[in-house]
């Protein structure tokens, strides 16, 4: 039913935690809304324009838990730039979602670009 | 199964049932030798099987209080919901277009009133309150000279509610309009009897109550009044011509089995089950906060435990239970990503809703089960609560209520 790296994911889910709010090098973002099921927090940290490192949150179905730890590790080490580039159907296929969970891919897709968008308006 | 993983625990019994022992011990002989067709009046096989059918048919009927030439055997609660409904209206249609039922019922009951109303039926669903009960003055009040069939539950599949049967079925005969209760969850669980409670026509299903799937039954009253239904299914004229086809002899003689046994073993069997219920509860009370009970604390299937883990999305709850089979009404469990229209209709709040487990507890459920149920939930509970924002959020005082939540 769940495929193994989603499994992996919500088992031993990469990067959990929060970083400091007031802290100007950190970038926010918060998609999702409880009543739809799933809420997703994501925050990188941002060194000479490069997200250094991240951290997530997720309330929601083990697919969504897997989408917001695969996107931490794959925004870091990336300029703001690049990681706003990185798809929904990138995060789907590396984890098989079937399509009834495409929309947790979607949600993560858009934790990063609010989280980018967050960090640039605090500069 | 793997040897090197702990022996899984069923707490879905409400979805179904084992087959007792001593049913499949007292099914097996009409598999093999005594395979005869019901229907078959001229020969010893069929008069073998034609006893084997009426004795079950008998202790069916004993369990409900009726008599067994009242009991319609059909292939379980769907078909029995569906040809009392569907039944009742192409036989009294003429009499009343109106039909009254309520938001919470099963979709083998929500369907058919749908498919009714597209024939220009005219349906009541009436609302429940944040327990799940309807109100007995509002079921009164939607009566009207054209309403011929109130069809309401005994018991809910999700949340456990036990409607006040015994009233709605005064309140039908006084206005002269015929009852049809779904007992499918409650048969075998709380007492039931269709003459103290004025029930007309009743939906019963073996595979809720440790008998096999695929046989069921529903009870058509023959005096005072006389309920009459056209049947769905047209061919030889079995089930005194309300549902033809030939009888499933095997499941009929469990299913007899399975009514003979819950009846003699119901009252013992509740004060276990809600014993069982509590130690759960409380266990799981204990050590979490933001727990929250749905449904009735008290009007409640004795088996039935539907809780709501505040900030910790059910299906995911789920997943960390990998060795415990419990249902959620959450979105992600369903292909239509939204949550349980039953807990939806409780006005919870869809957040809530997405919460939400169904523990459904049965006969072979141990207290060592339980028990380890407990500390599995707390431990994934409070794994998950570490991973969720809002969880966060609530502990920081703050109301998610007063938040813009970005829905997507
Ligand atoms: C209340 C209720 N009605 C009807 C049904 C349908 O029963 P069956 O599986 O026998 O068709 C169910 C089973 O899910 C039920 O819980």
């Amino acid at each position: 039913m769940y495929s193994d790296k989603v499994l992996d994911h919500y088992n031993q889910p990469k990067n959990v935690g929060s970083f400091e709010e007031g802290d100007l090098s950190v970038g926010t973002g918060i998609v999702g809304a409880p009543e739809c099921g799933d809420v997703m927090k994501l925050q990188l940290k941002v060194e000479n324009g490069r997200i250094v490192d991240a951290r997530f949150k997720t309330f929601g179905c083990g697919s969504a838990i897997a989408s917001s730890s695969l996107a931490t590790e794959w925004v870091k080490g990336k300029t703001l730039e690049e990681a706003a580039q990185i798809t929904n159907s990138e995060i789907a296929e590396e984890l098989s979602l079937p399509p009834v969970k495409i929309h947790c891919s979607v949600l993560a897709e858009d934790a990063i670009k609010a989280a980018v968008n967050d960090y640039k308006n605090r500069q | 199964m793997n040897p090197t993983h702990p022996k899984p625990i069923y707490l879905d019994y409400s979805a179904t049932t084992p087959v007792d022992p001593r049913v499949l011990e007292k099914m097996l002989p009409y598999f093999g030798e005594v395979f005869g067709n019901a229907a078959s009046r001229n020969h010893q096989f069929g008069w073998a099987a034609e006893q084997g059918v009426e004795e079950g048919r008998e202790q069916i009927a004993q369990l409900i209080g009726a008599q067994g030439k009242e009991i319609i055997i059909t292939s379980g609660a769907t078909e029995s919901d569906n040809l009392a409904i569907l039944g009742v209206a192409e036989m009294y249609g003429k009499k009343g277009n109106h039909i009254i039922t309520c938001v919470t019922e099963h979709k083998a009951v929500l369907d058919p009133a749908h498919y009714l109303e597209s024939k220009g039926f005219e349906v009541t669903f009436l609302p429940v309150d944040p327990q799940g009960m309807i109100d007995l003055k509002a079921l009164e009040a939607a009566i009207t000279d054209q309403t011929i069939l109130i069809s309401l539950m005994a018991a809910n599949n999700e949340i456990g509610t036990l409607h006040p049967l015994k009233e709605i079925g005064q309140l039908a005969k006084a206005k002269g309009v015929l009852f049809h209760c779904d007992a499918t969850q409650a048969a075998g669980k709380i007492k039931l009897n269709v003459e103290e409670m004025g029930i007309d026509l009743m939906s019963l299903s073996a595979h809720k109550m440790y008998g096999p799937k695929g046989v069921g039954a529903l009870y058509v009253r023959r005096r005072q009044p006389r309920v009459r239904l056209a049947p769905i299914l047209h061919g030889g004229g079995h089930e005194r011509g309300m549902r033809s086809g030939t009888l499933n002899v095997p499941g009929i003689v469990g299913f007899g089995e399975a009514c003979r046994l819950a009846r003699l073993e119901l009252e013992e069997e509740a004060v276990k089950m809600i014993a069982l219920r509590e130690r759960l509860y409380q266990g799981l009370a204990a050590k979490l906060d933001y727990l929250y009970l749905n449904g009735h604390p008290t009007q409640r299937l004795p088996g039935n435990l539907n809780l709501s883990f505040a900030f910790v999305e059910g299906e995911s709850l789920m997943m960390g239970l990998e060795f415990i089979a419990v249902s959620s009404g959450s979105a992600c469990t369903s292909a239509s990503l939204e949550p349980s229209y039953v807990l939806r209709a409780l006005g919870i709040g869809d957040d809530l809703a997405h919460c939400s487990i169904r523990f459904s507890l049965g006969r072979f459920t141990t207290e060592e089960e339980i028990d380890r149920t407990i500390e599995q939930v707390v431990a994934t509970v409070t794994r998950l609560r570490e991973m969720s924002p809002l969880y966060d959020m609530a502990k920081a005082g703050i109301d998610l209520k007063s938040i813009q939540w970005a829905g997507h």
